[in-house]
């Protein structure tokens, strides 16, 4: 029977109760009592600066005082008519950087408004109840096509939809959800979430969704602009980032994102393989909630190591604290300059570096962690995007509205320029082309 | 450390906090509980005549709350005593004999006819009480029956009753009032008239904390059906205060002993009481939301207050009085600005939206929402103070005599004007 400490990258280190504690929801959803009390903390702020740092606009002030007032389905709708995945968000959003850091009481007593969380208790209440606050205009008889069935896509999908338009969904994966399903940590968004928001999102009627559909293989661009009045592609970043250092081909160097992925669709944890000794390289969220993943399922020691410095680390303060209160070390100014292995990873070696606003050097100075497995999480990249489209700094170029340079085609989400790679952003990015393609074709 | 004991109309007690008549004095257990906490007397809840009266056996309490369910008023539809007088009469009579350095007082309740007051009287003077209260305040079920606030609301009924008390026992007779009339100094100069050793002050007032929206009952709801009951609680207390204030600068009633009630839950509030006359106080709403235990902050807060200011407690009672007055006396001289420290503000905006939207517009917004007060617009209204959710984030600074009020373009005048000659005034009079 596999342990911690058993060397290789090997299933069942830890048996089938102890992984379901661990992979357990990290927030469970508030109580009414709580949710009561959390709520009268909010203090109704005039243009309140949670709004302003919330990426879809959620007149936070507005849900809280509905929730307070024991409204919780209408608290719901204020979430869901700015942002239809405001379920997923709730679980998802790094509020720590957004809304609750604005929150006027983060600044007077330390602690804000727990806005995520009330987010949650108001939009797990209303989805509980099975019903779809929304219903469809009168159909216009035109046709969108929607490529990607993530944040964004979904985002404009229903959109869409609610103003009337007949729209198919294509995604080239067998699910729904794109990152949501397949990116994010498990204990974020537990008992099937991603798929139950989805079905309850595609309520709206007026959907199509044809999965196992890629584009450039099973559709093409082209094809969909002639068969559609508008196409939006919400594809996501498909490719990885390569890590250049020697020996990264050896076996037990994996992609983050591939293990994460894999663990999101596991049936059971305990068939996944994980290593003795995880060594993670990246400084994002991905790289956080691999390493503390791997942690949960067993392995005896995470090393995460970034090449900058902790304030220039895209995972927030919230995340890093996570990641080591479940055990994680962090290594912060080093970067990876060979795996070595007879074969299969056996250990990384790494090179400190100086790094600073403007700065970056790589030193002599270097050291060695035993390594049975590495995670690569250095960022992702846009693959294959469709010819035609203007791209820039890797992503396809799109306007305020989310035009690309093609007529007829729009992008949004971690696939287009402007915004942070959000699950938020993806949806207001989502949410507003959806509004400028009606409104072209109205 | 400051001491406490009192001596209201010759009842001695070691401090001025005393429970006023109500369920947590209605029987000897608790009233033993809350001797041993530390309370300076209780006024034992109102006797009635047998046979004895029977409460609702429903919900007896309706609720307000504030923020985080804090229990801002409350209001009840008990009656009096529901037991036997004389298991009453037995239990006073034993905790006084163990609790003798306690005020005991005893609340009553009987109908407007001398006689059964003169048996009541005989009987509770037999237990050795320190003095008895007259319940003319109770304004729900005893006042459909002619008693409690019924008599309370007709100053003829107080004043004969008084003195009917008066003339058949040895006792100080304390007069409590109901604040469900419009002028609380004509019950009060009946009462004195009537030869009242001292009044107490509020009873609760009429109300109805809420409705049920599903069965459109009033809360408490006793089988769908509701009846106003008595609010008390934090919510009365500014009520509270002004009759206080208004009987203790009456030129009829003043000097009347008054023992004052309503909502009083800190020490602060206790201390605002005496201030404006009550020369002690009584305490209900309090004791029910947190217990007995309350009255350990409320004798080191005064203490440590009357220490601080080197007071003695006599010293404190009254000390506001003369500072309550009429509007036409206020000093228009007297010229303010709102002030907003940048360093406590936490940006909320509410001083904002209160100002721009329902007030003077005399608050900008500036970038970074850095929130500043427009000297030329301001009023000095207090709302901006009064919603900020910051204590001392926003002052009222007096504008000094001889500077320019950029709103009126008037420089502040020294000295002190008021609106008796005011050239506004129709019936101002010339400066003599």
């Amino acid at each position: 029977m596999p342990y911690a400490r058993t060397d290789g990258i090997v299933a069942g280190r830890l048996d089938a109760d102890t992984l379901a504690g661990n992979f357990g929801d990290l927030h469970p959803k508030l109580d009414p009592h709580e949710a009561l009390v959390a709520a009268d903390r909010c203090y109704f702020c005039y243009e309140a600066p949670c709004v302003t740092a919330c990426p879809t606009d959620i007149d936070i002030p507005l849900f809280i005082r509905q929730i307070a007032t024991g409204t919780p389905e209408a608290a719901a709708k204020t979430i869901f008519d700015q942002n239809i995945l405001g379920g997923m968000c709730a679980r998802v959003c790094p509020t720590e950087t957004l809304c609750e850091e604005a929150c006027v009481r983060e600044t007077a007593e330390g602690k804000p408004v727990l806005i995520g969380q009330l987010q949650r208790f108001a939009t797990d209440t209303l989805m509980a109840a099975g019903t779809h606050p929304y219903q469809r205009a009168a159909e216009t008889g035109k046709s969108v096509a929607v490529v990607g069935a993530g944040p964004a896509g979904l985002a404009a999908a229903h959109r869409l939809a609610m103003k009337g338009h007949a729209v198919t969904l294509y995604d080239a994966k067998a699910k729904p959800g794109g990152l949501n399903e397949f990116g994010i940590a498990a204990y974020k968004t537990v008992d099937g979430f991603a798929q139950a928001e989805v079905a309850w999102l595609l309520k709206i009627g007026g959907i199509t969704v044809e999965y196992g559909k890629d584009l450039g293989g099973a559709v093409t661009l082209g094809a969909l602009r002639e068969a559609h009045d508008a196409v939006f592609l919400g594809i996501g970043l498909g490719g990885v980032n390569a890590l250049a250092a020697e020996g990264s081909d050896k076996a037990g160097v994996d992609d983050a994102v591939a293990f994460i992925a894999a663990l999101r669709q596991a049936e059971d944890l305990s068939a996944l393989p994980v290593g003795r000794r995880v060594v993670v390289i990246g400084g994002g969220m991905t790289a956080v909630d691999a390493a503390v993943q791997s942690k949960l399922l067993g392995a005896e020691e995470v090393t995460m190591v970034y090449r900058r410095d902790a304030q220039a680390m895209s995972a927030s303060k919230y995340e890093q604290d996570l990641a080591t209160s479940k055990g994680v070390r962090i290594i912060y100014n080093a970067q990876p300059v060979a795996v070595r292995g007879n074969g299969a990873a056996r250990e990384v070696e790494f090179a400190y570096t100086r790094s600073g606003p403007g700065q970056f050097d790589v030193t002599e100075d270097t050291f060695t962690l035993p390594a049975d497995q590495v995670l690569k999480a250095i960022g992702q990249v846009l693959d294959d995007a469709p010819s035609g489209l203007e791209i820039e700094r890797g992503k396809i170029k799109v306007d305020a509205a989310g035009r690309t340079s093609l007529p007829g085609v729009w992008a949004g989400g971690d696939c287009a320029t402007g915004g942070d790679d959000l699950t938020v952003t993806a949806v207001a990015e989502g949410r507003d082309a959806a509004e400028d393609i009606h409104s072209t074709l109205i | 450390m400051a001491n406490l004991s009192t001596d209201f109309v010759g009842i001695k007690s070691p401090n001025p906090f005393w429970l006023a008549s109500a369920p947590p004095t209605d029987k000897e257990y608790n009233v033993r509980r809350a001797f041993d906490a530390g309370w300076g007397g209780v006024v034992w809840k109102t006797l009635g005549l047998d046979p004895h009266i029977v409460n609702v056996n429903g919900p007896r309490y309706g609720a307000v709350y504030g923020a985080d369910r804090r229990l801002l008023g409350l209001n009840n539809i008990e009656l009096i005593t529901d037991r036997p007088l004389e298991t009453n009469l037995a239990e006073i009579k034993q905790i006084k004999r163990d609790y003798p350095d306690r005020a005991m007082i005893v609340s009553l309740m009987v109908p407007c006819e001398e006689e059964p007051w003169k048996f009541i009287l005989k009987k509770v003077e037999d237990t050795g009480a320190d003095g008895i209260e007259l319940n003319f305040g109770c304004p729900h079920g005893m006042s459909e029956r002619g008693m409690g606030s019924a008599v309370g609301q007709v100053p003829e009924y107080i004043e004969m009753v008084t003195r009917w008390c008066k003339a058949n026992t040895r006792m100080p007779v304390i007069v409590k009032l109901t604040p469900n009339i419009t002028d609380i100094r004509y019950p009060a100069r009946a009462a004195h008239a009537g030869g009242a050793d001292a009044v107490s002050l509020i009873n609760t007032v009429s109300s109805i904390t809420s409705v049920d929206l599903d069965s459109f009952s009033p809360e408490p709801s006793i089988d769908g059906k509701g009846s106003h009951g008595g609010y008390c609680g934090p919510a009365v207390k500014p009520i509270a205060l002004n009759m206080v204030a208004e009987i203790a600068r009456d030129g009829e009633t003043a000097g009347l002993p008054i023992s004052g009630i309503g909502g009083i839950t800190t020490w602060r509030d206790a201390a605002e009481f005496l201030a404006l006359g009550a020369g002690n106080v009584q305490v209900c709403t309090a004791a029910m939301t947190y217990g007995f235990k309350i009255v350990d902050e409320m004798i080191s807060g005064l203490s440590g207050y009357l220490d601080e200011k080197g007071m003695t407690l006599d010293e404190l009672v009254g000390r506001a009085t003369p500072n309550v007055t009429d509007w036409q006396y206020l000093n228009l001289n007297y010229v303010a600005k709102a002030k907003i420290n940048q360093d406590s503000c936490i940006k909320c905006g509410r001083c904002y939206a209160a100002c721009e939207d329902t007030s003077h517009q005399a608050i900008a917004m500036n970038p970074g929402r850095v929130f500043e007060v427009i000297d030329a617009e301001c009023v000095a209204c207090n709302l901006c103070v009064n919603v900020c959710p910051v204590e001392g984030c926003i002052t009222m600074e007096p504008m000094a005599a001889g500077q320019t009020d950029p709103r009126t373009g008037k420089v502040v005048e020294p000295g002190y004007a008021n609106w008796t000659t005011h050239p506004n005034n129709p019936s101002a009079k010339a400066a003599e």
